[in-house]
Order: structure tokens, then C-alpha cells, then sequence
């Protein structure tokens, strides 16, 4: 896959130090705890990690869509070097769907049945750009054009039921390129997709991505997708980025071991056959009652004492090709 | 879709048959004759007057004959004639009905304009005080009995500010303003019973709706939280709100014919009243065939509502 040159100037999107907690029955649950990522114009850059390691939270949290129990606690997300943890909300209202979209894991859920599609596409152009609804729902038509929907004229007043998973994740990638933004955020795009569907909407995503020059944060938890369509990769473990690098760096040399064993349990089809698949020992934390070092400590294969006390911080790694390559682990200095 | 309305037209008629056949059994079975009433009244007492009298009024034919012969009147338009003022049933009805729908109408609107804004509202600011206030309100309205608030509305202000609701009856087209000032008070005593089920199903679909994933695709648009709300939410949110007052219907027409006593209202529940103590067994009928093919009728706007607010029930 070709990879579209990175802007070398100021980073799109920075999210520096960002912690947020839920309150929750067992008392506040701290989901995201420091996390910092950046995301240049054009560039496409993975989230990786397991269900509950805090991922889809920075994700929310970038266009404040937390529910009501959830607070940020501290930190900044930069976008064109704005933080947009300090805009009011009318300010924010005009920076989503317009500047910043995004698209979410559950196509059979996240459109509204009671409305047609037309006018779902249709909206963000409305409101953003101003149009009529007839110049609003031409464009919309053009847009599921360009998702490759069959028909698009006499889809556009059709409802969501009409429609197929794979077909109305295409609308919803129809409906976040509908302003032109200039970030793109999708939250698990394909999990809920057929196999032989998932990679049509990744390859749509990339190719649209590609052309508007947006960049697109993609959050997922397989590594294969990873390794096809993003350029860098960021590795959450338990609210906390334990590791980024290139998507090249990181595949070659993971400074990692919670990377290495997520690497180490895909499945290969070139290796030896009937090969143990490995996995991880353990399970993933509780984020309730965190280990007060390392949160990784007690699956670690390589851990030593220091880990059970200090949580390491994200540094530069050494040994690896990409000088942006960073991990937070005490045993790969 | 117009073969679907043929169909549930069609689908009337028997409900409707067989909800005949209880009512004028049911009349039967109430203690009391007619009969008795009238020569109680009228100070005769002879075997031979009764006999008269029931010949008379065609009651001495057996029951199904009765009743046979009341559907045919039926089918033809002809409902029959009060026993007692010997004026067509049909007739008293025709003056009757419309007053009744007016105030049936009016404690709707008043129900659905107090229910859908504070159900909303309660909704998007759960647990706060005004959520509090408009849950207790509810529970208030769902606690005490309309008739009760009616004798309240009628007594108390005439005791404390000299002032009672007004009681003359004018026809709505003759002096809108007067009719409404009548109308009004059962209206909004009638209203606001109902509306207390419709609040708290609407406060629920809410809190329901606002959950779902595409409330958060339309707040991920950059939509104001009004038109997150009103537009993508309320429709959603309206769908089980919509034929909960379809059922509702019922509770209409049973509360009218309490206020319409109290507020001297003369419609269609006046009218069933009197019938009823004086055993007037085809005003009686008469009545009930109206309400039936209304709650029907509702029925039917309910369903029709219905495939208007979500496309996936939507009749072909």
C-alpha cells in the first residue's frame, strides 16, 4: 500500500496528557489516564488495543460526545491548534461533522430508522454550509455515488432498513466526507462487518481519505487492518499509550511486550501449520483497582521490580528505525 | 394502503356486532325495568296496562327478537325512539355527539400539550428538581380522581372568591368564546387526568431514545441540541406515546360522561346517564354503537399515525 506524504508542519490533531474518568457505581474509573497521540494532515493513524483499554473514549472525547458520567480530567486536544476541550458548546457544534467527523462501529444502530437516508447525508451540508435542502440532498446523492451505492437518486428516500450493514457504513462514511472534513475519526469501522465486507470499507475509507486529503484516526483492534492501511500506529493498554511508531517500525521492532503478544497471537498463514496460536496470559485489568506500577506488570513475561512500582513513561525507544518510535516500558530503555 | 383501509373498515363490522350483542344483553341484566319505572311514575298499576305499555313499546317480543330487530333498524340508519320522549334515538344523538367530541377533543389537546413538553423535558434533565416536580405532578394527577377535582373546581372558588365555573351551555358556532369558557374547566380536569400516563410513557421513550447510538451520529453532526430532540428523538420516542393515547380513547369518553354531570355539559355522557336510570334501552344502545365505532375509528387513526411515524410498519 502507498503511503500519502505526511505534512511535516504543525500536527493536525494533538492530544497531550488526556485523562478521563467515569463515575461509576464502584466509585471513579480513570479510562483514559495521560494519553498522548498526534495525528498529522493526511496521515492515517491507528488506536490499537483491547475492548476497555480506553481507546473509543479519547476518540469521543475529541468531539466531546462523552455521556454525562464521564469528565475530563485534565490534559488538551489540539486540533489546528485550538483545544478543543475549552470551546463552548456552539463553537464544538461547529467544529463536527463540518472540520472533524466520525464514523462508529455499529452501522445497524447508529443511523435513524425514522429518517430517510437523504435527509440524514444531508444534514451536516444544511447546517454547515448553508444549503437548501434540494442543493443539500443533490450533493447527498453525488456522496453515496462516491461510496459506491448503486442508484443513489432513488436511495436517497429510502429508509435505513433498506439497507444492508455493509451498505449503511458506507453511508455513514458518505455522511462524514459530506463537509470535506479535514480529520476523520472511525471508531471500529468494520467489526460489526462480514469479513469479505470489511475490507471494501476499509479500502473505501483509505481511498476517500486519500483524495480529500483528510486524515483519519482509525481505532480497531485488529492488527491485521493495522499493518494494511495505516501509516502510524498508536498501542493502548489500559488507559495509557504504551507504545507508537510507524506502522514498518513497530511491525519490525515492537519496543513493546504487550505489542509483541498482541503480534505474537495473530493468526499467520505462512507460518507452520497447526502452530500453537499464543496468547496473552492473564486477562486485562480491572480499571478500578489498577496495579500501582506497570499496568501490564502482571501479565509481563519480562517483568521486574521496578514495574510493580512505577508506572514508566512514554519515551523514546532505541534499537528501531523510526526516530519517532516511542514506548513506555522499563525493560526496553 | 387503500386496500389496508378497506380491510380494517371491513374488520369493524364484526367487533362491532359482537360488542352489540353484550351491550344489549348486559341492559337486560341490569335490576329494574322500565316498565316499572314508568307506571311507578305514571301512577298506574294494572296487569293490563303493563301488557299495554310493553306492546306499546315493543318490549313483549323475546330478547333476540329484540335485538334482531334493533340491528336491522340499525343497518338501515333508524336507531329507534326513546322510550320516554318517543324522539329518535338517532336524532338525540346527533344533537348530543358533537358536544361530546368537542370536549373529548379539547381534554385530548390539553392532555398531549401538557404531556409531550413536560415528558420531554423531564427527560433530557432526568433526575433534577424540575424532573422531580414534573414526576410528582404526575403521579398527583394519576392518584386523584377527576370527579373529585370537578366537585372541588365547582365548590371551593364559589366559597372562596364568589366565583363558579360558568354552566350555561351555548353551541360552540353560535358564541365560540362563551362555549369555550364552559368547555374549558371539564376540558383541562379531563385533560390533565389523562395526561399524567402520557407524560411519564413520553419521559421514558425519551430517556429510551437519548441512549441510542444515532442520537449520538446526529450530536456527532454538529446538530443543535434542539434539533437532536425534536427531530431525531421525539419521532422515535412518539411511536409507543401515540398508541398508548390511542387507548386512551375509552378513559375519554368514561371521564366525559362524569364531567359532563358535574358541569352540566348536555352531551352524549348526559344523555347515557339519564338513559341508564331510566332504563332507555335503545338511547342506551344507541350510545354505545357511537362510542364504539369512535373508539374504533381512533383505533384505526392510531394505526394509520402509526406507519406515518415509522417507516418500517409502513403499509404498502
Amino acid at each position: 500500500m502507498m503511503t500519502a506524504p505526511a505534512d511535516q508542519t504543525a500536527p493536525l490533531l494533538e492530544i497531550e496528557d488526556l485523562s478521563v474518568a467515569f463515575r461509576t457505581e464502584r466509585g471513579l474509573v480513570r479510562a483514559v489516564d495521560g494519553a498522548n497521540l498526534t495525528l498529522r494532515a493526511g496521515e492515517t493513524l491507528a488506536l490499537v488495543g483491547e475492548s476497555g483499554s480506553g481507546k473509543s473514549v479519547t476518540a469521543l472525547s475529541i468531539l466531546g460526545l462523552l455521556g454525562d458520567n464521564a469528565r475530563v480530567e485534565r490534559g488538551r486536544i489540539l486540533f489546528e491548534g485550538e483545544d478543543l476541550l475549552r470551546l463552548d458548546r456552539r463553537a464544538l457544534r461547529g467544529i463536527r461533522g463540518h472540520r472533524i467527523s466520525m464514523i462508529f462501529q455499529e452501522p445497524m444502530s447508529s443511523l435513524n430508522p425514522v429518517l430517510t437516508i437523504g435527509r440524514q447525508v444531508a444534514e451536516p451540508i444544511r447546517l454547515h454550509q448553508g444549503r437548501s435542502w434540494p442543493e443539500a440532498l443533490d450533493q447527498a446523492a453525488e456522496l453515496l455515488a462516491r461510496v459506491a451505492i448503486p442508484d443513489p437518486r432513488e436511495r436517497l428516500a429510502q429508509y435505513p432498513h433498506h439497507f444492508s450493514g455493509g451498505m449503511r457504513q458506507r453511508v455513514m462514511i458518505a455522511m462524514a466526507l459530506a463537509c470535506q472534513p479535514r480529520l476523520i475519526i472511525a471508531d471500529e469501522p468494520t467489526t460489526a462487518l462480514d469479513v469479505t465486507v470489511q475490507a471494501q470499507i476499509l479500502e473505501l475509507l483509505k481511498t476517500l481519505t486519500r483524495e480529500t486529503g483528510a486524515a483519519l484516526l482509525l481505532i480497531t483492534h485488529d492488527l491485521g487492518v493495522v499493518a494494511r492501511y495505516a501509516e502510524r500506529v498508536a498501542v493502548m493498554y489500559a488507559g495509557r499509550i504504551v507504545e507508537s511508531a510507524s506502522a514498518r517500525a513497530l511491525y519490525g521492532t515492537p519496543r513493546h511486550p504487550y505489542t509483541e503478544g498482541l503480534m505474537a497471537s495473530v493468526p499467520s498463514l505462512t507460518g507452520e501449520p497447526r502452530a500453537r496460536l499464543l496468547t496473552i496470559s492473564g486477562q486485562p485489568p480491572d480499571l478500578a483497582d489498577l496495579p500501582p506500577g506497570c499496568a501490564f506488570a502482571p501479565r509481563c513475561p519480562h517483568v521486574h521490580e521496578l514495574c510493580r512500582g512505577t508506572v514508566p513513561a512514554l519515551q523514546p525507544a532505541t534499537g528501531t528505525s523510526d526516530r519517532d518510535h516511542r514506548s513506555a516500558c522499563h525493560g526496553y530503555p | 394502503m387503500r386496500a389496508f383501509l378497506i380491510r380494517r373498515l371491513l374488520a369493524l363490522v364484526p367487533t362491532l356486532l359482537f360488542a352489540s350483542l353484550i351491550v344489549f344483553g348486559a341492559m337486560r341484566l341490569i335490576p329494574g325495568d322500565v316498565i316499572d319505572l314508568m307506571m311507578a311514575q305514571n301512577d298506574v298499576s294494572t296487569t293490563h296496562d303493563r301488557a299495554a305499555i310493553e306492546a306499546a313499546l315493543g318490549l313483549d317480543a323475546p330478547v333476540h327478537v329484540q335485538y334482531v330487530r334493533w340491528l336491522g333498524g340499525a343497518l338501515t340508519g333508524d336507531l329507534g325512539r326513546s322510550l320516554w320522549q318517543n324522539t329518535p334515538v338517532a336524532s338525540q344523538l346527533a344533537a348530543t355527539l358533537p358536544i361530546t367530541f368537542e370536549l373529548g377533543l379539547l381534554a385530548l389537546l390539553v392532555s398531549i400539550s401538557v404531556a409531550l413538553p413536560i415528558g420531554i423535558y423531564s427527560a433530557i434533565r432526568q433526575d433534577t428538581a424540575g424532573d422531580y416536580a414534573a414526576r410528582s405532578f404526575s403521579l398527583i394527577m394519576l392518584a386523584v380522581p377527576s370527579f373529585w377535582i370537578g366537585t372541588l373546581v365547582m365548590v371551593f372558588p364559589s366559597v372562596w372568591w364568589r366565583w363558579s365555573p360558568p354552566l350555561e351551555y351555548t353551541p360552540f358556532f353560535t358564541d365560540p368564546l362563551t362555549n369555550l369558557r364552559h368547555m374549558l374547566v371539564p376540558a383541562i380536569i379531563l385533560g390533565l387526568a389523562i395526561s399524567a400516563v402520557t407524560m411519564r410513557m413520553t419521559r421514558t421513550m425519551m430517556l429510551e431514545v437519548m441512549r441510542q447510538d444515532y442520537i449520538r451520529t446526529a450530536r456527532a453532526k454538529g446538530l443543535s441540541e434542539r434539533v437532536v430532540v425534536l427531530v431525531h428523538a421525539l419521532r422515535n420516542g412518539l411511536i409507543p406515546v401515540v398508541t398508548l393515547i390511542g387507548l386512551q380513547a375509552p378513559l375519554l369518553i368514561g371521564g366525559a360522561v362524569i364531567l359532563e354531570q358535574i358541569f352540566v355539559v348536555p352531551g352524549m355522557g348526559l344523555l347515557l346517564l339519564e338513559a341508564v336510570f331510566q332504563r332507555d334501552y335503545p338511547v342506551i344502545s344507541g350510545v354505545f354503537l357511537v362510542t364504539g365505532v369512535g373508539i374504533l375509528l381512533i383505533n384505526l387513526l392510531v394505526d394509520l399515525t402509526y406507519g406515518w411515524l415509522d417507516p418500517r410498519v409502513r403499509h404498502r
